[in-house]
């Protein structure tokens, strides 16, 4: 610059760095690695340990350069080494090249080149490298190394040591990324090879992604082995809708069958991962146990009919009802497992019909008015200086959340302050963690945050409070009193809900919680319900009182059932409706965060099932109501158009924003919870806690063959010098009652479970901790006894 | 088959309050292993984990790199017949092919009664006393046949228990550090002070 004045329009940034890639100029970051300033300028360098999401770790040498140096141009490594002001970069010449055919050369000297019978061919970073950077041939004519092909490393995950390349991502991805460092190098030196601990799996939520990482054929997953080849899947792209976290994942079928999910890095969201519940289920959607056809009930039988007789059996259930006794008369539960659309269009229908018992969710979330608080993303959540947990175990029930949220206090980007009934998988990783007996969290969170130290934390910067139900067998009334204790203390704190079904959020925001299951069960047990639609829901599975949701059930003369399978509560209808699963249907779903994002059709449906809109438009047809759209596209549209919160969330917004779209906070009053202290029940000597594990007798798990072995089973879990005073041997069989019965569990001790408190896994087979739970009940406490 | 014993533990606390990590201490406590069972069991693997905040497998992928760690049980003594160049030249085959007959096992075998484990090493930098080998990586020079026989009477009569230790056995892991001379369990980025027996002459 040539004049003395400084311009003040000229901002110089002091992480600017400017280099030459190949001759052409490159504009990068400090600290950037040129692997990834090559990637952004389109000068692709090859590469097998380098993954963006993972640290570098130099292990492969695939992707040398030459950079221009004081003596000369030297080879460096692309992914260890950082951009620097002026450098100058070249990816093609003769000596890389070089370099590209020796490493090629050197890996494949050990490597079986069993591509015909190998998963991977096809999409083979190995093989796809060998013809395009490799030297063509071999001069290695010795044997090659041998190991026993191959092993099983995990219930999910084989392992063939002799195409591992030892590029260290499945075991950094174990490691960094995952917190369960069960794998690792052995026998470092000429026998190298990646191991498990003997007899102890790699038994990680996770362990699918590093089939997916895996450079070579190295890593393969049960579900998927020798199922089809690369170039035969079709793929698509769509958000996993197990849970509300809401991973971006390609659907990959090949004949019209479903045979794997693959994790799609989004930003704001998975980053790439997926966990093994949500990248394996896809084995539940093709189940044999699917049902195909209506059904109607003919005395003790549900009998196969057609949609038309189906639909007007249930159109005509409904009208009598209302005709009976006015649309108090009627509920619809669920619709949290659906689309957006699906849930738009059973809305409306409810709005036609002036249908006010409506809950998307069966007891065991949160009111709605949670959604209406100053909203956060994942993202401010993972930067956040404090994140404040009053969730469930987010391990267990939204597993990729818990990795943005352990990677934000690994790298030291947030503290974690967390408020629980029982430990976590985030409590190794919380700055402080503080136990509370259920019931009394509004109490010793103010107490916390008053402590000079924590409020000395939450000054320092931004702070998100996580919510969600994290007991089952108490009042949801806490979490929000204790939701607004935060607020009291820390008035700038945002809220990110963690409700937990699919598309909860969705529903709710389209006008599926109008009123609380629990009062709509209750009438219903009364006999004030007539006519009740389960959409999607099993209420004697979901809801936590399973003795209300039985008598509710029971006192209900006609229920209409939309669902994927024959369950507890489907069979009991009068009509059962099959609906298409995911992969099966199109639109958007929303995640817990208020992110919609597009949902793909991938196969055609199993048997004759529709969408729930689909139903839902043709109910409103026979009952009279012109509910003014015919097409999914429609529904979407009237979504967008008539409710204000879905306003962003227009067809081509999701269309440019395939992370998609984040959705405005539900306008909804928030609730002034009432939420007294208990005193525990004389002679009841525990206080109930049931929470979720990551895998259950849910559909999505028991009818998938490969992951239904991996659920837990039901315990009952103690402290142990609880378990001491009781003087029962951990794994004994101990009576444990609440005030209607009693149920034969087995106890396990657990550190983890706070002293006073017993607490059991929702949904496992064997006993059922929801015969304990009253849900009418602010908290639950039970005797254990030995037997 | 065991974890540490209570006063291995006592031991194994002490040992990893010498370093800054927890982690750092993982090898001497893996020797600490191998002397109470003579081997490093899965156990004791599991254990050390435990204690240092590491998986069984970063226990395991960590041990698994030294030779000198044993996965299996071994004899009382493990005799390493030096085979690298000037031993071999000096006649490494034929003590090998001798101490295979006298003791009854192959090469890598470890004798019935649990006394003696035969291996093969790498230059053990005595090459100008070939050819030698290590019994508990004690040395003996130029052995003859009959040197080796007698070896082997001396070690099974316990004529050497004073020299030759059973197999594990590690001083060193026993050896009482001064806490003034430790660097005591502080990081290394937050030492700022140089310790007192340095008399703080040298630089930090
Ligand atoms: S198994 Fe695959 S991911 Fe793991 S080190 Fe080997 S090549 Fe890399
Ligand atoms: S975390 Fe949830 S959305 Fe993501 S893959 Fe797992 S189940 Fe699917
Ligand atoms: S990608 Fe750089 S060394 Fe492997
Ligand atoms: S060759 Fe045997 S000690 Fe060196």
């Amino acid at each position: 610059m040539t004049t003395t004045e400084p311009t003040p329009e000229v901002v110089v940034d002091p992480n600017a760095i400017n280099l030459t890639i190949n001759g052409r100029p490159v504009a990068a970051r400090k600290g950037e690695l040129i692997i990834a300033a090559a990637d952004r300028s389109g000068d692709y360098i090859p590469r097998f340990c380098y993954h963006p999401r993972m640290s570098s770790v130099g292990m492969c040498r695939q992707c040398l350069v030459e950079v221009e140096g004081p003596r000369g141009p030297m080879m460096v490594v692309s992914c260890m080494t950082p951009v620097a002001e002026g450098q100058v970069v070249r990816t093609e010449t003769d000596q890389v090249k070089r370099a590209q055919e020796g490493i090629i050369e050197l890996l494949l000297a050990n490597h079986p080149l069993d591509c015909p019978v190998c998963d991977k061919g096809g999409e083979c970073p190995l093989q796809d490298q060998a013809f395009s950077h490799g030297p063509g041939e071999s001069r290695f004519i010795e044997e090659k190394r041998h190991y026993e092909k191959p092993i099983a490393i995990s219930d999910l995950v084989l392992l063939d040591r002799e195409r591992c390349i030892l590029c260290d991502r499945c075991t950094r991805f174990a490691d960094e990324v995952a917190g369960d460092a069960l794998i690792h190098f052995t026998s470092r030196g000429n026998n190298t090879q990646v191991q498990t601990f003997p007899d102890e799996p790699f038994s990680s939520y996770f362990s699918g992604n590093t089939v997916q990482i895996c450079p070579v054929g190295a890593l393969t997953a049960q579900p998927y082995r020798f199922k089809a080849r690369p170039w035969d899947l079709e793929k698509t792209e769509s958000t996993c809708t197990t849970c509300s976290v809401g991973c971006r994942i390609t659907l990959e079928s090949s004949r019209d069958e479903l045979l794997r999910y693959q994790g799609v890095d989004s930003d704001p969201v998975n980053h790439g991962w997926l966990c093994d519940k949500g990248r394996f289920n896809f084995e539940s959607v093709k189940s044999d146990a699917r049902l195909s056809n209506p059904l109607v009930r003919d005395g003790a039988s549900l009998v196969e009919t057609s949609w038309s007789s189906a639909l007007s059996t249930a159109a005509s259930i409904i009208t009598s009802a209302l005709r009976s006794g006015g649309a108090t008369r009627v509920a619809v539960l669920g619709g949290a497992r659906g689309t957006n659309e699906d849930a738009h269009a059973w809305a409306k229908l409810a709005d036609a019909l002036a249908i006010d018992s409506v809950d998307a969710q069966l007891g065991d979330g949160l009111p709605a008015a949670v959604l209406a608080y100053p909203q956060a993303t994942i993202d401010d959540a993972s930067r956040a200086s404090t994140i404040i947990l009053l969730s469930p175990d987010l391990k267990e029930e939204l597993p990729i959340l818990y990795l943005r949220l352990r990677d934000a206090s690994e790298k030291k980007r947030s503290r974690i302050l967390e408020f629980a009934s029982k430990g976590s998988g985030l409590t190794r990783y919380a700055w402080k963690s503080v136990p509370h007996m259920p019931g009394n969290q509004a109490k010793v969170v103010a107490s916390t945050l008053s402590e000079s130290v924590v409020s000395a934390q939450l000054a320092k910067g931004s702070v998100v409070v996580v919510v969600g139900r994290s007991n089952l067998a108490e009042s949801d009334e806490y979490t929000m009193a204790a939701l607004d204790a935060v607020m009291a203390a820390h008035p700038s704190a945002t809220v990110l809900p963690v409700l937990r079904r699919g598309n909860v959020r969705g529903a709710l925001s389209a006008g599926l919680g109008r009123r609380d299951a629990v009062d709509i069960l209750t009438d219903a047990a009364n006999g004030e319900i007539d006519c009740l639609v389960l959409v999607g829901s099993d209420p004697i599975a979901d809801f936590p009182d399973t003795d209300l949701a039985r008598r509710a059930l029971a006192a209900v003369p006609n229920i209409i059932a939309v669902d994927t399978f024959a369950t507890a509560s489907s069979t009991k209808a009068t009509v059962l409706l099959p609906a298409a699963a995911f992969g099966e249907k199109d639109g958007s779903t929303t995640n817990l965060e208020g992110r919609v994002t597009r949902l793909a059709r991938k196969v055609t449906v199993n048997g004759t099932s529709r969408p729930d809109w689909m139903v839902a438009l043709e109910l409103a047809d026979i009952l009279g109501h012109d509910l003014g759209v015919a097409s999914v596209a429609e529904v979407h549209a009237d979504l967008v158009s008539s409710n204000p919160v879905f306003g962003p969330a227009t067809r081509a917004a999701l269309s440019a924003h395939p992370d998609g779209v984040v959705l405005a906070p539900l306008a909804t009053a928030t609730s002034t919870p009432v939420a007294p202290p208990v005193a525990e029940k004389p002679g009841f000597g525990h206080r109930l806690v049931v929470g979720r594990k990551l895998y259950d007798n849910g559909r999505n798990v028991s009818e998938s063959p490969s992951l239904a072995p991996l659920a837990p089973g039901s315990y009952l879990h103690m402290h142990s010098l609880d378990l001491e005073r009781l003087g029962a041997a951990d794994g004994a069989s101990v009576k444990v009652s609440g005030d209607r019965t009693s149920i034969v569990m087995n106890v396990v001790a657990d550190d983890s479970v706070q002293r006073g408190t017993v607490w059991a896994a929702w949904a496992q087979s064997g006993a059922n901790i929801g015969e304990l739970i009253d849900a009418t009940k602010w908290v639950n406490d039970v005797r254990v006894e030995t037997l | 088959m065991a974890r540490l014993s209570e006063e291995n533990v006592r031991l194994a606390n002490e040992i990893i309050g010498r370093y800054p990590r927890a982690r750092s201490a993982m090898i001497p406590l893996l020797h600490l292993a191998q002397e109470q069972d003579g081997h490093v069991t899965n156990e004791a693997m599991t254990h050390i984990g435990e204690l240092v905040g590491a998986t069984s497998a970063e226990v395991y992928g960590t041990a698994s790199f030294y030779e000198m760690f044993k996965f299996e049980p071994v004899g009382k003594y493990l005799i390493n017949i030096c085979g690298t160049m000037s031993c071999a030249l000096m006649g490494a085959e034929e003590l090998m092919h001798h101490a295979e007959h006298r003791l009854g096992v192959k090469l890598g075998g470890t004798t019935d009664d649990g006394m003696f484990t035969l291996e093969r090493a790498e230059c053990q930098a005595a090459c100008t006393e070939a050819p030698c080998l290590q019994v508990n990586y004690r040395y003996r020079f130029r052995v003859a046949d009959a040197d080796f026989d007698s070896l082997v009477d001396d070690l099974k009569a316990g004529r050497l228990n004073d020299e030759i230790p059973a197999h594990g056995t590690v001083a060193r892991v026993r050896q009482h550090i001064p806490v003034d001379r430790g660097v005591g369990a502080v990081p290394p980025e937050d030492v700022t002070e140089a310790p007192t027996w340095m008399d703080g002459k040298a630089a930090l």
